[in-house]
């Protein structure tokens, strides 16, 4: 038998017990449907968390801070005052204090030395009290880092330009109203007047121009971020007064590495950072662990699918032994006739192959459709707030391999009958009684 | 061609002191005992005896379909024992056919699929086992039905349908168990005329089982068996239906 004819006389078979067929289908589709649906949820989710990643700043990019000297755990007991310390910005669990060293210009030097850092420049943190349009009310709005391969989710405008000498800022669109822009549009090549407060208490303002509209998301939810220029002007207008010892301490500092660098250089590049006394974070490690809670929720929910997908695989298994059993004549005859038993076995799993096919793909199909509806229309309603949010997202590849793998555990199925038809003696099934 | 004593060379088909036992220690039955048999390539032969008495399992074994427990069967000479899986199959495709007693048919396919499996086996391309399959059926007188499904055929047909089938491959050799004992006389004789027309005229082998002594008495040779023993072989006569044949032949 040639093999165009194997697959047709095996989908051929599928079909003469219909309503048996059906029933197994049903079964697979079960399985196929809510594998489908939980996958499609585990890529939404994990997907919005990759487009957040790169609006919370670029990935060829670590945050490092000085590992101070005395920096013992918190369950060492009271930490000994260091007037140099700097409380850190680096967010800890609850009720720890990150107490970082200073960076300064040696330190600066110092990392730039590292091998596998690229660049490195002081984080200049800037505090903006408020900001304003047109001379109307000033608002309180905090101020985000902007660093080159970040990219914000922008409703209007452009991503800042960090080259440009000029001042630039983006700002957050929840801002529209109360500056008084009608929408994010109108908003572009606006003025707004920023206002910082140094340390003797004088206020200054920098004026800049609204180049973009950041959408809310996870990363940055209501910060204006500047470009370059815009910051360092803002921080040189908070430092006035300050000398220049207190200039030059920072307390975190930016690393850009080789964006090409395999999560094994990345992680060397880290330990070569530990060695010399510094705390490192990639911006994906800061979000690493929010995705490993997604994915094991995820895992838990396939794991729900994948036990409906056994008990149908059983189906297989009692469909297919049925049908042995029915057709053992047909068996014999085939055989006597000289087919071989290795083409019986590939017409028996060939059927197993071909009813787990129709179960996953009609499960698969039907699972977008119904993925795509609810997270349109909660998209609309309860997740409203999250833009950029496709709560359950689908790619071809793990719809494929939600088939291929369906299909295989059908297989597997199908070999125990299988095997039965293969073994079966043409004069022991031919003998009639 | 007459067939009976025309090749006088090899056997298509002979058995050497065949034995084939079922079971073991004291439940061993010894279903064939030592047979020794030539079949010629073109001759009739009868197979009969009791009930139980060893002639379907001597089918078989000589069919390839079974192996026997001791002894030999050699195909056109060579020791079937020396072929692999594939060639035991390819030799049962290409060089027999198969007339059963009960039909075998697949009820819910056309007389036309059905007819076709054999090719379907072999690996023969959709048009061309089409074509062969329904050329048999025109000889058989079957063509109009070639869409019907096998079940909806009478007794008769279905076994015409048979026999189409195990001609479909053009077949050295029939192998046929009781083929009219499912039949009314009638019919039955049709698909005895049938059986030896083909030996007859396309001169293919013919090793029929059956228990009907007027069936046998139209083959060329008639091995009588007995609890699993060859006790008898009887060549037929130059008799009337000889005598028919040549005159046939001769007009
Ligand atoms: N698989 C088997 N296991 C045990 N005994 C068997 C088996 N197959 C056949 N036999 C025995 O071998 C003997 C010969 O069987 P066989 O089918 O050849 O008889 P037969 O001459 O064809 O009879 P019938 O005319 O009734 O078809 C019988 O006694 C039968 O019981
Ligand atoms: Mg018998």
């Amino acid at each position: 038998m040639n093999p165009v004819d194997l697959v047709g006389s095996a989908v051929g078979n599928t079909f003469r017990s219909k309503t048996r067929t059906i029933l197994t289908i049903l079964a697979i589709f079960v399985g196929a449907f809510t594998l489908t649906i939980t996958n499609g949820l585990g890529t939404g989710i994990n997907r919005y968390i990759d487009d957040t990643v790169a609006a919370m700043g670029a990935e060829d990019v670590m945050t490092v801070t000085k590992v101070a000297e005395n920096a013992t755990d918190a369950s060492d007991g009271p930490r000994e005052y260091d007037p140099d310390a700097i409380v850190g910005e680096q967010n800890g669990p609850p009720g720890t204090t990150n107490v970082v060293a200073p960076i300064g210009s040696a330190e600066l030097d110092e990392l730039a030395g590292i091998d596998g850092v690229v660049r490195v420049q002081p984080a200049k943190r800037v505090d903006v009290d408020s900001i304003a349009h047109d001379g109307g009310t000033e608002y309180e709005i905090g101020v985000g880092g902007f660093v080159s391969g970040m990219r914000l989710q922008l409703a209007a405008g452009e991503q800042p330009d960090i080259e440009a000498s000029d001042f630039q800022v983006v700002i957050p669109d929840s801002y529209l109203d109360v500056l008084g822009f009608d929408d994010a549009d109108a908003a572009i090549g606006e003025p707004v007047t920023l206002a910082v407060t140094d340390a003797e208490r004088t206020r200054h303002e920098v004026e800049a121009t609204v180049v973009g509209v950041a959408e809310a998301s996870l990363g940055t939810t209501s910060s204006a971020v500047p470009n370059d220029a815009l910051n360092d002007a803002l921080f040189a207008a908070q430092s006035t007064g300050l000398d220049a010892s207190e200039l030059d301490a920072y307390s975190q500092a930016t690393v850009w590495f080789d964006p090409a660098s395999s999560a094994d250089e990345v992680a060397a590049l880290e330990a070569d950072l530990a060695d010399a006394g510094y705390d490192s974070t990639t911006v994906a490690q800061q979000l690493g662990a929010f995705k490993s809670v997604i994915d094991g929720i995820v895992l838990v929910l396939n794991a729900f699918a994948i036990i409906a997908l056994l008990a149908a695989s059983f189906g297989i298994v009692n469909t297919l032994l049925m049908s042995v059993q029915e057709r053992t004549r047909e068996i014999g005859l085939m055989k006597a006739m000289g087919m071989g038993s290795g083409k019986v076995f590939g017409l028996f799993s060939l059927e197993a192959v071909f009813i787990g096919f129709l179960g996953s793909a009609i499960g698969a199909g039907l699972g977008m459709i119904a993925g795509s509806a609810i997270s349109s229309a909660l998209g609309g309603a309860l997740l409203a707030d999250l833009p950029g949010l496709t709560l359950i997202a689908f790619d071809p590849v793990s719809i494929a391999a939600i088939i291929i793998v369906v299909m295989g555990v059908a297989f597997l199925a199908g070999t125990l009958p299988a095997v039965r038809a293969a073994r079966a003696d043409p004069v022991e099934s031919l003998r009639y009684e | 061609m007459t067939g009976a004593h025309h090749a006088m060379t090899t056997p298509i088909l002979s058995a050497r002191d065949v034995r084939k036992s079922y079971g073991r220690g004291a439940n061993r039955f010894d279903a064939l005992k030592g047979v020794s048999l030539d079949v010629l390539e073109g001759e009739s032969i009868a197979i009969i005896g009791k009930s139980g008495s060893g002639k379907s399992t001597l089918m078989h074994v000589l069919a390839l379909l079974d192996q026997p427990t001791d002894g030999t069967i050699e195909l056109a000479g060579e020791d079937t024992r020396s072929l692999s899986g594939a060639a035991l199959n390819r030799a049962r495709n290409q060089t027999f056919g198969f007339v059963f007693q009960q039909f075998f048919l697949t009820p819910n396919a056309s007389v036309l699929e059905n007819v076709m499996l054999p090719l379907k086996i072999a690996g023969v391309g959709r048009a061309e086992r089409r074509r062969r399959a329904l050329a048999v059926l025109e000889q058989l007188e079957l063509a109009d039905k070639a869409k019907n499904k096998a079940v909806s055929l009478s007794g008769g047909q279905k076994q015409r349908s048979v026999i189409a089938r195990a001609l479909v491959n053009r077949p050295r050799v029939i192998f046929a168990d009781e083929p009219t004992g499912n039949l009314d006389t009638a019919t039955g004789a049709v698909v005895e005329d049938i059986l030896f027309d083909l030996n007859r005229e396309h001169g293919i082998t013919l090793i029929i089982v059956t228990h009907d002594e007027e069936l046998a008495s139209r083959c060329d040779r008639r091995v009588h068996i007995r609890d699993g023993l060859i006790v008898d072989i009887v060549e037929r006569a130059p008799d009337a239906e000889r005598a028919a044949t040549a005159e046939e032949r001769a007009a």
